[in-house]
């Protein structure tokens, strides 16, 4: 019955939810490690504990994959939420290429070991923790879109906020690289970094934009 | 049997057939059109209550098309039938939301007028009456009712997917409520004219369970509209739900239970005596159209909206309908009543 045994309708529904509360608490564990990840790179340099971060942040990324082809598989499989099945899925997808940038971003510190003067390292980090808030605020607004439509809204403006500070401090922090007198290949070097990481902003905030169009759908 | 009655009973039939592919859309459309419900369990869901509420509960608007006119002969009812069918086909082709209820009434007020039997004009006015009734209070059914889930779902913050397995039961439930209310309500059109005249006789099971040769009727028809369900719904079920109706599940579901209230409203014997029991004006038992009822619901929660989805043309044909689709109907019902008696020498009256 319900287009699936009725019996495993209910199940199902709570299996679902459990995933994706679960896919959203990784990507938001994963901006946390991340936010230690750059002090510890900037202090220790590339030595056993960043390594270990950056292999954490790989499991979670592993994990956040599985659990996306679980719930693709299973909303396509037992037709669930047929008139939002495609915004959730494509949510989901968006948001494992958040946590993919996340990732790239640790790579990229542990195979090119940029090099950041002392100078440098405090605005970076504040850079980082802007980055990290805006996705923080990015995973209430999906929560909100899950299950309280009315507050998507609030969170998704949040976001934007950070999204703008993260610009602000991007912008400064480039500026100051360039201004100084290091060479011009390290310049590039260290901005390429520096507007990686800005680049998960823009990422979250187009997910929240996202998400409020897709909420403004699911009004009754 | 004699063949005769079985080659006339067969006009009530096409009736109910064509019932049951139209309007089962209505209670089903938008939960088999969105995969919100499997078109097999809706159609079996469907047919089942179908037949319950017409057996159950379809005798109280078929008594009020009986005073409407009495057709006493099989091949008058005959032609009331296949005059409704086509004026609804016709109409159907012309792209007007019409309905059998409104086809039959003009196909008996044709034959009282060719046989020359009175109309009773008070329940013909009330039977009119009904019918501007029915989006209207289908309407303010859906705006009480959209209230209300819309406050529901703010307080109770409930997960899209736990939202979506109450809507899918929520949407079978009212299916099967709308189903029985159709059954119920519409019954009448279909069998209606062929009661003061069945061919059936009552069978007694040991003088406990007496099964009336109406509730045969009943049945025969019941069966009909489910085959219409089994057969050509299912098109009709996509169509409304892709195409029409671009609503959400939850307002699907308020849209169908609205328009299973109006349709019980009119067919309950129940709620009407209980009525007149505390005083208040009883509910007239009228068959209503299930089509119309569902777009005064869509209007309704338009309105509540802000008025900018509602389709106002929509409503302007419903209007056009009232009037032009029992005219249509009656004229055909006159035109076969002349064949019938004229050219095939039957009596259509007696």
């Amino acid at each position: 019955m319900f287009g699936l045994k009725s019996s495993s309708l209910f199940s199902d529904t709570k299996k679902l939810e459990r995933e994706i509360d679960e896919f959203v608490d990784i990507l938001s564990e994963v901006g946390l490690v991340f936010k230690s990840i750059v002090p510890t790179y900037l202090n220790h340099s590339a030595n056993g504990k960043f390594d270990e971060m950056v292999e954490k942040v790989k499991d979670m990324e592993s994990k956040a994959d599985k659990i996306t082809k679980e719930v693709e598989h299973t909303l396509y499989e037992e037709t669930l939420i047929p008139d939002a099945r495609s915004d959730v899925l494509r949510l989901l997808e968006h948001m494992d290429e958040l946590i993919g940038m996340y990732q790239g971003n640790c790579y990229h510190f542990s195979i090119q070991k940029p090099n950041f003067p002392k100078e440098f390292h405090q605005d970076l980090i504040e850079l980082t923790e802007t980055v990290v808030s805006c996705v923080e605020a990015l995973c209430l607004t999906v929560r909100s879109f899950f299950r309280d439509i009315k507050t998507v809204r609030d969170n998704g403006h949040k976001v934007t906020f950070y999204e703008k500070e993260s610009d602000i401090k991007f912008s400064a922090l480039a500026r100051r690289i360039f201004d100084s007198e290091l060479p011009l290949d390290q310049k590039m070097h260290l901005r390429y970094f520096v507007e990686k990481i800005d680049r998960i902003c823009d990422q979250a905030e187009d997910i929240a934009d996202e998400i409020q169009i897709y909420a403004i759908k699911r009004t009754v | 049997m004699d063949i005769s009655i079985i080659i006339f009973l067969l006009g009530g039939l096409f009736l109910g057939w064509s019932l049951g592919a139209n309007d089962a859309a209505n209670v089903f459309g938008t939960a088999v059109g969105t995969k919100m419900v499997r078109f097999k369990t809706a159609a079996i869901v469907c047919s089942i209550f179908v037949i319950l509420g017409a057996i159950i509960s379809g005798a109280g608007t078929t008594e009020t098309l009986g005073k409407l006119g009495a057709i006493n002969a099989l091949p008058g009812a005959f032609a009331a039938c296949v005059a409704a069918g086509l004026s609804v086909y016709l109409m159907t082709k012309a792209g007007l939301p019409v309905s059998t209820t409104q086809a039959i009434v003009g196909a008996i007020v044709g034959w009282n007028l060719y046989t020359g039997s009175a109309t009773n004009v008070k329940v013909l006015i009330t039977i009119l009456g009904t019918w501007v009734l029915c989006p209207v209070i289908a309407g303010l059914i859906a705006m009480g009712f959209f209230t209300l889930t819309k406050s529901f779902f703010s307080k109770r913050r409930l997960h899209i997917l736990r939202l979506d397995a109450y809507t899918r039961t929520a949407l079978l439930l009212a299916g099967a409520f709308g189903a029985y209310s159709l059954g119920a309500n519409n019954i009448a059109n279909v069998m209606g004219v062929f009661v003061p005249i069945s061919p059936f006789t009552d069978i007694s099971i040991s003088n406990f369970f007496v099964f009336s040769s109406k509730e045969q009727l009943f049945l025969l028809g019941g069966i009909a509209i489910a085959v219409g369900v089994f057969t050509y719904s299912k098109r009709v079920m996509f169509t409304v739900g892709n195409d029409l109706l671009k609503m959400s599940p939850v307002a699907a579901f308020i849209v169908v239970v609205s328009h299973s209230i109006v349709l019980f409203l009119f067919a309950s014997q129940g709620i009407s005596n209980f009525l007149q029991s505390i005083n208040l004006p009883s509910i007239p038992l009228v068959p209503v159209s299930s089509s119309q009822a569902v777009v005064g619901a869509i209007i309704g929660i338009g309105l509540l909206k802000g008025g900018k989805e509602v389709k106002w043309s929509v409503a302007g044909k419903i209007t056009i309908g009232w009037f032009t689709l029992p005219i249509i109907a009656a004229l055909i019902s006159m035109f076969l009543l002349f064949i019938l008696s004229n050219i095939f020498n039957l009596s259509v009256f007696i």
